[in-house]
Order: C-alpha cells, then structure tokens, then sequence
C-alpha cells in the first residue's frame, strides 16, 4: 500500500453523504446560546414581543446558532482525519422554537494534491426547505 | 436609476473599529459549546475553542443603557442607513489556528462595502464587515466576513 491510499483522504469521495442530525432547540438553548454572546434581543426570548410587535410566528433560533451547527456537522464527519479551514453560509430563511430541524451535507469536490475537500452543508426544515446553504473546506490527510 | 446612497453614506466605508482584545477562558468555551449542542469533548471540556467562539467572544459586552427597547446593541461601527429593516445575511470564516483557553486574541473590524441592489420587493442595501483576529505574536488566528441586507 502506497502512503497516499493509507491517507484518509483516498477513502472520501465526491458524492459522498454527511451524516444528518435532528435539531429541536428549545427555550433553554437558545436562552444559553444568546446569554454566551451577551445578545439580549427580544425575538429571541420574550414571546410576545417576537409576534405581536414583530409580527413573527415564534421565537426566532439566532442565526449564528445555526451556522454553528453547520461547523458541527463537518467537524463531527472528520474526526481526526481532517481540518476545517473555513465555511461560508447564509441565513436565508428564519426558523422558531418548536420546529425540528436538520443539519446535513455532502462532499462536492476533492483536490488530491492539497488534501483539500469542499462540502456543501446545509439546514432544512421540516417542509424540507433549505434555510441555511453553505460551503466548507477541509483539509484531509497530510 | 435613482440611489439611496449618498456619497456622504459611502465615504464610510473604510472606517475601522479600535481594537478589541480578549482573553479566551475555559469556562466561557464550555457555555458555548454546551449551548450550541456540541457533542465533542475537547470543547464541552473547555481545552479547544470550537469553531465560531469567536461570535461570542467579540460580541459587544454593551451596558444597559446601551441596549435599545428591542434589545438590540447599536453597532458603532455602522453608519445610520436610508432602509432599516435587517434581512438575512451571510458569513464567510477562515479558520487559519486554533484557539485555545489562556489565547489573547485581539479583533479589529473594518466596513468594507456598501452598495445596492433593486429586488422584485423594492430596494436592497448590502454592507460588509470584515473582522481580523490576531494573536498575542500579531499571527492571524481568524478572519471572517460577514454581508448583511436591508430593506
């Protein structure tokens, strides 16, 4: 066996499906979540601002929560068999507490010479509409 | 086509917040990785710093009176904008080292870009925040950008 087919990267394909995760955050979490961060805003706490003053069905799951989950759903595939050098994702659609979510992703392209793994990652809902898209990049092998 | 930014607008961009320097403890990586539901030991013990710490690392620790009646900080940074309403926005995070508790890390952000888009709803304006996260040694740690929409 050559060093390049011992490499966890010979065993990774495009094509090749993370594994998903359920998410049903609930008042706690996103409570702990926005006490981390020292982020006080009423949407996502106090439920008769967030709709009678805003107008939205629910509390609102902050945004960077869930970009979090997109870096956990790419850390939790690699293991130690990789780095995570970077992501990009947006927040195209909101999401409030009672709503099950999932977290997912799949590998779109490989760069043999850098070790270098794109994987497109993604959060749906429940009527499987994508609300956060994303694009990561690992670092494999070497 | 008519503009809502004004040279007066745009002459913002380029403008720099002063540094803001942090010390990463343990305990503040353990809430966050307890919060976000992180299932990896190294983070729900506090040795790393998982990815996207440094969100809660850098947000504003405002005081009261500085809060808004939404609960919202005013950013500083940002100028005050012709449309108001915030939309969905976009990050993009180079991660270049790891970060661990006892690490200085030290954020300066930049407004990089402001422009506008016409969509089927009406105006759109986009603006850029770059933040760049250095090391005691000056060594880059993270960097990251983020896009934010209003309407």
């Amino acid at each position: 066996m050559s060093l390049t087919e011992r490499l966890p990267l010979a065993n990774v394909q495009v094509g090749d499906e993370l594994p998903g995760r359920e998410l049903k955050p609930d008042n706690v979490q996103l409570f702990l979540y926005n006490a981390a961060l020292w982020n006080a805003h009423r949407i996502h706490f106090d439920h008769p601002y967030a709709t009678e003053v805003e107008g939205y069905p629910g509390l609102v799951i902050a945004g960077p929560m869930l970009g979090d989950w997109l870096n956990q759903c790419v850390e939790e595939w690699l293991g130690d068999a990789g780095r995570l050098v970077g992501i990009e994702y947006s927040n195209r659609a909101a999401s409030y507490i009672g709503e099950t979510l999932r977290s997912g992703g799949k590998v779109v392209a490989i760069d043999g010479a850098s070790g270098e793994v794109r994987i497109e990652v993604f959060i749906v809902n429940e009527a499987d509409e994508v609300i956060t898209p994303g694009v990561a990049t690992a670092v494999m092998g070497a | 086509m008519t503009t809502l930014l004004s040279d007066e607008l745009l002459a913002n961009i380029g403008r720099q917040s002063a540094p803001h320097r942090e010390l990463v403890t343990r305990r503040d990586i353990r809430k966050y990785a307890i919060a976000t539901g992180n299932r990896q030991r190294k983070y729900l013990d506090g040795d790393q710093a998982p990815p996207m710490f440094h969100v809660a690392l850098f947000w504003d620790v405002v005081e009261l009176e500085e809060l808004s009646a939404d609960g919202v900080s005013i950013d500083k940074l940002l100028p005050k904008f012709p449309l108001e309403r915030a939309m969905a926005g976009g990050l993009k995070i180079d991660y270049l080292q790891p970060v661990y508790p006892g690490d200085w890390l030290t954020a300066t952000r930049t407004l990089t870009n402001i422009y506008e888009k016409h969509g089927r709803s009406g105006p759109l304006i986009f603006y850029e925040v770059d933040m760049q996260i250095v090391n005691e040694a000056g060594e880059p740690v993270i960097r990251e950008k983020t896009t934010r929409i209003l309407r």
